[in-house]
């Protein structure tokens, strides 16, 4: 102990510490740059080149841009591209409200109506335990229940509600909705507990005592309270929903268009370019998104 | 909300939470249900009998896809992804706490990498894999060994492109599951083993790796349940195999029976298994922690 009390300088501890922190950064680093940043700049790069169909050829062009926007400057009917990203659009904002709705309430109920904090675990964990489960097994287990033959229709024939199975239930706007919002929520649920759980329990009191009504204390005190997880969880779902292809496919049944959809399938044929070009259209959308919300936001604080 | 009635708000919350969590579990119990459905049944109710009949027709293939092969796939990569994941996480959360420099624009790459539509990802690693294929094969030719170009096939495959679009999923949940760990761990354990004269990786080893290590077992679960369970990531960043999920993927357009229920319920058993698992060591390791400090 003495000999380190006296060993010299703090300079020279400090520069290893800067070391050693280095180093252990390093493989997740490399990971990120391998995987992430490099794979990002090339879709940029080879968004400006050219293809045949044997391979790519390094060129600056800007063609697969105009491609996309093709026909866009009509007025009268609205071209491919805008109606992919309307349609993603409206994907986005219902999932967002719902799941925003769905995801604040059950949050409410858990962090200021279960008394018990071991009750309170057991319940959270309980909504989070489907997230570590498969998407697409979710995802068709819709498939017994909302199909033509499934248990909603014949449950809604058997009850003489309607003469024939009702068609939208399944493979339809609908179900896309309703597997986004099943699959989710629980991105909505964390962050918004995790706030709710920071929000000292004396300012409610204070509110109740000074005669605000539940509503009040839960829209002027709660929400405002928790902003930050509303936010987080606003952008988890709307950058999935925006990306999304895995979810549109099934449960669309192959026929709903969505942008993820349109680059997985431009791959496939290896039209790299144009996914290229479409995926930076993507990108610099959700970026300005992303932007536009944590702007109002530090995560790093929340953890 | 501290008085003792429950009010009729509690009880209305109560049951919209209630059939919140029948609406989460609700069609995955009828998909395991439906995988017992029997031989003559369908792919909706009723149930013709219960049986173990599409188990079976499962283990023997599904058309022309070898489940056994991509379960084996998915496995190997899932535990692989899950120790890189540990490993790289707790190594960069103890980079985090000290002076990291750039250390604020990795979180952000980090951050960027979490919320970024995974097909944009995915066609990134995709691209770069296959400009490195013909960047090889021009160097191979370039030095004259044209046979070993010719009979060169792809870099992207399982354990490439794919465990590395894996570990951008992983890699974030890891580390900011470790943020949250050390924002709330007490440095005043490590000091005390600093003063009595521990290295500083005495210390890691002897204070802080057993302080942190239930929650080292909850990065593992998340990394081995995620890439198990991936899809959007992987699927343009693989070359010719495939994992069970985007087998699974495309056998829901083309399997009509219930063994496709079947293997959803053998895949959701396994994550379930694992969850478990994690949960038990995780409970083991703080109650032996508990035990140390009597």
């Amino acid at each position: 102990m003495n000999t380190r009390a006296a060993s010299p300088p703090a300079a020279a501890p400090v520069t290893g510490r800067g070391i050693a922190a280095w180093w252990q950064a390093t493989p997740l680093t490399l990971v990120f740059v391998l995987f992430f940043l490099i794979p990002l700049g090339l879709i940029g790069m080879v968004s400006f080149w050219d293809f045949n169909e044997y391979e790519l050829l390094p060129d600056f062009t800007v063609k697969h841009y105009l491609a996309i926007f093709e026909g866009c400057s009509n007025t009268d009917e609205m071209c491919v591209t805008f109606k992919t990203y309307l349609s993603t659009f409206k994907f986005s904002f219902l999932v967002w409200l719902i799941t925003l709705l769905i995801g604040f309430i059950v949050s409410y109920f858990l962090a200021f109506h279960v008394r018990s904090s071991n009750v309170q675990t057991l319940l959270f964990v309980l909504c989070t335990i489907p997230f570590w489960t498969s998407n697409v097994i979710r995802m068709i287990s819709w498939v017994p229940l909302l199909g033509r033959n499934g248990l909603v229709n014949q449950s809604l024939v058997g009850a003489g509600l309607i003469d024939t199975p009702i068609e939208w239930l399944l493979f339809s706007d609908f179900s896309v909705v309703l597997a986004f919002v099943h699959l989710y929520t629980m991105f909505m649920i964390v962050p918004i507990f995790n706030s709710m759980m920071r929000i000292d329990r004396s300012l409610i009191e204070a509110a109740n005592d000074s005669g605000a009504s539940a509503w009040q204390t839960l829209w002027h005190v709660i929400v405002p309270l928790c902003r930050t997880g509303i936010i987080i969880g606003s952008i988890f779902v709307i950058t999935i929903v925006m990306g999304d292809f895995v979810t549109i496919g099934v449960m669309g049944g192959q026929q709903i268009a969505s942008v993820g959809k349109i680059i997985q399938v431009q791959t496939s044929y290896l039209q790299f370019p144009l996914a290229a070009a479409n995926a930076v259209i993507l990108l610099l959308l959700v970026l300005m998104i992303i932007w536009a919300l944590t702007r109002l936001v530090d995560i790093r604080k929340e953890l | 909300m501290s008085n003792d009635k429950r009010s009729a708000g509690f009880w209305f919350l109560a049951l919209f939470f209630a059939a919140f969590v029948l609406f989460l579990y609700g069609p995955m119990l009828v998909i395991v249900v439906l995988s017992f459905q029997g031989p003559e049944g369908g792919l909706t109710f009723p149930l013709r009998g219960l049986s173990l009949h599409w188990f079976g027709k499962l283990a023997e293939g599904l058309g022309v896809v070898d489940i056994g092969a991509a379960l084996k796939r998915s496995l190997g990569l899932g535990l692989a992804v899950m120790l890189l994941t540990v490993l790289f996480s707790v190594l960069a959360g103890l980079a985090f706490r000290k002076k990291l420099a750039g250390g604020n624009a990795l979180f952000y790459v980090v951050v960027a990498s979490l919320i970024m539509p995974s097909i944009i990802v995915s066609l990134g690693i995709g691209l770069e894999f296959r400009l490195l294929d013909t960047g090889l094969k021009w160097a191979l030719e370039f030095l004259g060994m044209t046979s070993t170009s010719e009979s060169y096939g792809t870099s992207l495959g399982l354990y490439t492109s794919a465990l590395g679009a894996h570990l951008t999923w992983t890699l974030p949940f890891g580390l900011l599951i470790m943020f949250a760990v050390f924002n709330r761990f007490n440095p005043a354990f490590e000091e005390a083993a600093r003063d009595l004269g521990a290295t500083p990786w005495q210390a890691l080893r002897h204070v802080v790796l057993p302080l942190i290590a239930p929650s080292v077992v909850g990065i593992g679960m998340f990394g081995f349940t995620l890439s198990w369970d991936e899809i959007a990531r992987t699927s343009q960043a693989i070359g010719d195999v495939n994992t069970l999920p985007l087998e699974l993927q495309g056998l829901t357009t083309t399997v009509t029976t219930p063994s496709i229920y079947a293997l959803g319920t053998v895949t959701t058993v396994i994550s379930l298994g694992v969850m478990v698992l994690a949960i038990g060591l995780a409970r083991w390791l703080s109650k032996r922690q508990q035990q140390g400090k009597q």
